[in-house]
């Protein structure tokens, strides 16, 4: 029944869906945070720079980006991102849309969270003398953290779905792979049960883990 | 203006503060020459790739428009599909049966763990095998049905949380005066929270714009993305114009629609008709915190 998996790099692919995944979850882990930074700092001009950002990005489909980055950036522009060979070009490609994308989410789970700490706290911790730098360590930071853990999960996993998007240049992962063996093989229902499962097994252990992880961290108020 | 992280500033933030803005203002500035100069050296900023969208009224009828009129036929197609799909699955959610609501959650959290990519993929095959709908209209049908699948599952949550939300005291009142739960449901319930629910659909119907592109880019289907390529290659070779004005016309819808779901959020909870009860966004991420199958607003085309 599974003979015709042979010649197809199920693991592989799947690998690849992980690694852009985890790529782009440290990357706009990153940006997201400068962002969310940017967004609560009390310069209005990066607060404009920061909301204007969040509202463009959001409002462009993700699909528009990772093909810009392939047909606008590579292709017109010749940034190559330091790469090679095709295949990496396309890969680093891939990720810097899906991070562009993904950091305007979570800076926006970021920023709420930071706004689910009482003001009162804030001024309590100014009143004792601390300053801007230890009322955001020690007061604010440590209660936003444990509050976002679970819009953060819920980003990460439309993340994982979202490295599909990636097939749209042709980087080789899950979807793309599906597509292939659906063109080329009469088991149309089996290949979709089996790229489903994949995906299943992907999010929704995490899904379960981080709710877990979330309830458990959040500061009960 | 109160903020948590701050206070008013006084002198001494007040000169920090114009500092900042400096640096910021240059590092800024720096990125843009940097744009500016990367996209002159390709030729890119040449106002014959730029002036079509200005001039040529033909750029706009033959290609941007009509890949409007797609991306806006297959999301409201979506919606008008997935609406009622979902009011079901998110009702019987709350079945007292559980042979109803076990197999309910089961079909919701599975669409909603899959990308929908992955369904749009399995839709167009499926429709080339098993049905005779010409070649022409298959990418119009596997899009929509990749989209219901998963807005379906996305609207039903939506529609649980907005029912969940009701006071308890509303069905209380409903058994008191001896209406069956058919008809509590139906009479009481569900009519409140589609009051509350209001704000929350119409955010989803940005995602549902959004996730066309994904028909675009990879099933054939001639949508607004898909224009990009025949355009940029008639008005020679302007993609990044091209890309610019087709981003440019999804941000305007986009942003038209986000904006009436936080003035209609706003306005319904002002009124406060009905429980006053209203979902925006972020009331729904805690009423659904175990969030399994992704969050609303999330396919894969639109992260969140």
């Amino acid at each position: 029944m599974f003979d015709f998996l042979e010649g197809y790099d199920l693991l592989e692919a799947f690998w690849t869906t992980v690694q852009l995944t985890v790529y782009s979850a440290i990357g706009s882990l990153i940006w997201g945070t400068l962002l969310a930074a940017m967004r609560v700092s009390p310069v209005p001009l990066m607060r404009g720079f920061g909301t204007t950002y969040v509202n463009v990005v959001r409002n462009i489909p993700l699909t528009i980006i990772i093909v810009f980055t392939s047909l606008g950036l590579f292709q017109t522009l010749g940034i190559d991102l330091g790469a090679e060979r095709f295949e990496t070009i396309n890969f680093r490609l891939a990720v810097l849309g899906l991070i562009a994308y993904t950091a305007a989410f979570v800076c926006e789970a970021l920023r709420s969270g930071i706004n689910t700490v009482p003001v009162g706290q804030a001024e309590a911790a100014r009143a004792i003398g601390l300053n801007f730098s230890q009322v955001l360590s020690l007061v604010i930071l440590p209660q936003a953290f444990r509050s976002v853990v679970g819009p953060l999960a819920n980003v990460l996993i439309a993340l994982t779905k979202n490295t599909t998007v990636a097939a749209a240049i042709g980087v080789a992962e899950a979807a793309l792979l599906m597509k292939e063996m659906i063109e080329n093989e009469a088991q149309l229902i089996l290949i979709s049960a089996i790229f489903a499962f994949g995906f299943c097994c992907l999010t929704l252990p995490t899904g379960l883990f981080l709710g877990w992880v979330s309830k458990k961290v959040a500061v009960k108020r | 203006m109160s903020s948590v992280l701050y206070d008013v500033p006084g002198p001494r933030a007040k000169r920090r503060n114009v500092i900042l803005s400096v640096l910021f203002v240059v590092a800024f500035a720096a990125a843009l020459w940097w744009v500016y100069a990367k996209l002159d050296e390709k030729n890119q900023l040449d106002w014959a790739k730029w002036s079509p969208f200005f001039t040529d009224s033909r750029s706009w009828t033959t290609y941007i428009l009509p890949g409007l009129e797609n991306t806006l036929i297959a999301a409201a197609l979506a919606m008008v599909i997935a609406l009622p799909l979902g009011a079901v699955f998110g009702v019987s959610r709350l079945s007292d049966h559980s042979w109803v609501r076990w197999p309910s959650g089961a079909v919701v959290e599975f669409f909603r763990a899959i990308p929908v990519l992955i369904l749009m993929v399995f839709a167009n095959a499926a429709y080339a095998e098993f049905t005779d709908i010409s070649s022409e209209d298959r990418p119009l049908y596997a899009v929509v049905t990749g989209l219901v699948l998963y807005n379906a599952s996305v609207l039903a949550e939506i529609v649980r949380a907005g029912i969940l939300s009701l006071p308890k005291g509303q069905s209380e009142a409903a058994m008191a005066i001896g209406l069956r739960k058919n008809q509590t449901m139906r009479f009481v319930l569900l009519p409140q929270s589609v009051t509350a629910m209001l704000p929350a659909i119409v955010s989803q119907l940005v995602v549902i714009v959004k996730d066309t592109a994904l028909g675009g880019a990879l099933l054939n289907f001639s949508e607004l993305l898909a224009a990009v390529r025949p355009m940029s290659s008639f008005y020679g070779a302007n993609t990044i114009a091209s890309f610019t004005v087709v981003a440019v016309v999804f941000i305007a819808v986009n942003f038209a629609l986000t904006t009436f779901a936080s003035w209609l959020e706003g306005r319904l909870r002002r009124r406060k008709k009905g429980t006053g009860v209203v979902l925006g966004k972020d009331d729904l991420e805690e009423l659904n915190p175990a969030g399994i199958g992704g969050t609303h607003g999330t396919g894969a085309g639109g992260s969140i």
